[in-house]
């Protein structure tokens, strides 16, 4: 009880600096990013965010061979020149995050890179030293956001996550699921825990989301990270072969991956799309999607009812 | 537990493959020139394998189980550890499984001296000495019938495959049988995982290493002569 005084004493007494120092004056960053197009509010602080971000499953799990580094260092860095900010990763994706490490260090990205990984282990116990291993290999002072990964070990590392954040070492808290699993318990915690960000699967044929997910997220406050936004290139693989409407033209969209990807940044709730790519032309044609126009409501049911019929 | 239980099944093969085919084969590729030309060295060994399998002397048997034992642990340290692990994580859990292989072989075939190969023809010792053959002569070649660069030849002795299918094929033609069955486990074990991983790969030839563990347990269920 003691304690727990303690702390709330102290988390109000920030609060109320916080709240001083806000309406004194907005914080630089969110000044220098409120006109920049293509991005997005994280709604519980305010800053902003590109809508695109990039993903790091597979693809950038590539060892130690120089030639695959250099590409994926390539792809990083036609990402920051494309305003790219969210790069995802996870201590499951192989080497995904010492690549990540490597890119950053080669191109002097360790400031422009909003840093976001997982905790990942059954054992709850570890989870903090996992977290360090990955600081590690990425090579940052500390994550932007960390996030459970598919929800496991979920109570213990929440617990851990916002006792870093509390703490100052990590900036945000989130949880993630992919492939429309787990949706109910995701609901219940995205209820009851003060997340910052969700990471869930959206696009335009895997549209659960819609029904609860993302309608709460907006009630609530919490960003959204959405993932396989071409279902790990099946869905562009498989459009590959049919043509792009005539009105696609309308929503600024030149190629099946920018009409996906405006289709997911469209929706209101949607902070950000994480696509993964180990290829320059895409990165730089998955940023092109972030700018105007975007698709309005009607719009996006057109978009998704011409898919759908194909 | 039960939200575990009930998801399961909405996972596929490719789900648990971290990497791309592309990298896989540029890891065996990179291997093979950083050893190079420790490959010949290696296949002069397994043809010394092979001959003391068709023609056992007194000595042989043990020092058959000996160089096999030496190939496991090697192919673990050298392969799976400082390279394949880079890209596959789960390899930290298989490296002490090949080495407690090589613990086996050294146990039951060289110390004890458990295993010895027959002298006469029988169906297990022709499907033992074919699967042997295939590990070192063919599996090197299997590149060519998948349409890759010869460059990504898997040799005895070197990757893990063919070094697992020579086990099986030398654990088929042993006798007596029953002292062959549990180390038939691990390299079986490892095919069934390299067959899938081939297989979610979607590559040519995937099938090899699953048609190896069949012709073993085959070999090794195979009636005895009267
Ligand atoms: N549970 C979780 O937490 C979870 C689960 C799944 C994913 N994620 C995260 O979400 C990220 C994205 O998901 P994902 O990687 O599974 O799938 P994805 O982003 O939907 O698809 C990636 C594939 O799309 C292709 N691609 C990218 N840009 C393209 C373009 N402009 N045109 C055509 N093809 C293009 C890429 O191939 P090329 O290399 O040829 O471009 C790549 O193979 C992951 O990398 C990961 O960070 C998290």
């Amino acid at each position: 009880m003691h304690s727990h005084g303690k702390l709330s004493r102290r988390t109000v007494l920030q609060g109320m600096l916080l709240a001083a120092a806000a309406s004194a004056l907005p914080p630089l960053d969110t000044l220098a990013q409120e006109e920049k197009p293509g991005t997005r509010p994280i709604p519980s602080t305010g800053e902003r965010l590109p809508a695109v971000g990039l993903g790091s499953w597979i693809t950038f799990n590539v060892g130690n061979d120089p030639v695959l580094l250099a590409e994926c260092t390539a792809v990083m860095e036609h990402f920051f020149q494309g305003g790219g900010r969210m790069i995802d990763s996870s201590p499951m994706y192989g080497s995904s995050q010492a690549t990540i490490g490597h890119g950053l260090r080669q191109l002097g990205a360790v400031d422009q890179v909003f840093s976001t990984d997982k905790v990942w282990t059954s054992d709850a116990d570890s989870g903090p030293a996992q977290i360090e291993e990955s600081r590690a290999e990425w090579g940052v002072p500390r994550f932007d956001l960390l996030q459970v990964h598919n929800l496991v070990a979920w109570q213990a590392h929440l617990k851990t996550l916002f006792e870093m954040k509390e703490a100052g070492e990590v900036r945000y808290v989130g949880i993630t699921t992919s492939h429309g699993r787990r949706h109910d318990r995701f609901e219940r915690i995205m209820r009851n825990e003060p997340l910052d960000f969700v990471q869930l699967t959206y696009n335009v044929v895997d549209r659960e989301a819609e029904q609860r997910l993302l309608p709460l997220a907006r009630e609530r406050g919490i960003g959204v990270i959405v993932n396989r936004p071409f279902q790990q290139g099946r869905l562009t693989e498989r459009l590959a072969s049919e043509p792009l409407p005539a009105w696609a033209e309308e929503v600024g969209a030149e190629s099946w991956a920018q009409f996906i990807l405006k289709f997911i940044i469209s929706h209101p709730a949607v902070t950000c799309a994480i696509p993964a790519t180990t290829r320059v032309d895409h990165v730089r044609e998955n940023m092109a999607a972030i700018g105007p126009p975007l698709p309005d409501d009607a719009m996006r049911q057109r978009m998704a009812a011409y898919v759908r019929d194909l | 537990m039960s939200g575990v239980m009930s998801e399961w099944w909405t996972y596929r093969a490719e789900d648990f493959l971290l990497f791309s085919p592309r990298v896989y084969w540029r890891l065996i590729e990179l291997h093979n020139q950083a050893l190079w030309p420790w490959q010949l060295l290696a296949l002069l060994l397994g043809v010394l394998i092979l001959a003391s399998m068709l023609r056992p002397r007194p000595w042989s048997d043990r020092l058959i189980a000996a160089l096999l034992a030496a190939a496991w642990v090697f192919v673990a340290w050298n392969f799976l550890w400082q390279h394949y692990a880079t890209i596959n994580w789960a390899m930290v859990y298989v490296v002490p499984l090949f080495v407690l292989q090589a613990l086996l072989l050294v146990g039951i075939g060289t110390l004890k001296g458990d295993l010895s190969m027959p002298a006469r023809w029988s169906i297990p010792r022709i499907l033992g000495i074919a699967l042997f053959l295939h590990a070192l002569l063919l599996h090197p070649l299997l590149p060519a019938y998948a349409g890759r660069s010869i460059s990504t030849a898997e040799v005895f002795g070197i990757f893990p495959d063919p070094l697992a299918i020579a086990t099986l094929g030398m654990l088929t033609a042993a006798i007596p049988r029953h002292r062959a069955w549990p180390l038939l486990v691990i390299p079986g074990l490892w095919c069934l995982l390299s067959w899938l991983t081939l297989d979610t790969m979607e590559v040519r030839g995937a099938w090899v290493p699953l048609l190896a563990v069949v012709a073993a347990i085959a070999g090794r269920l195979w009636p005895r002569a009267r």
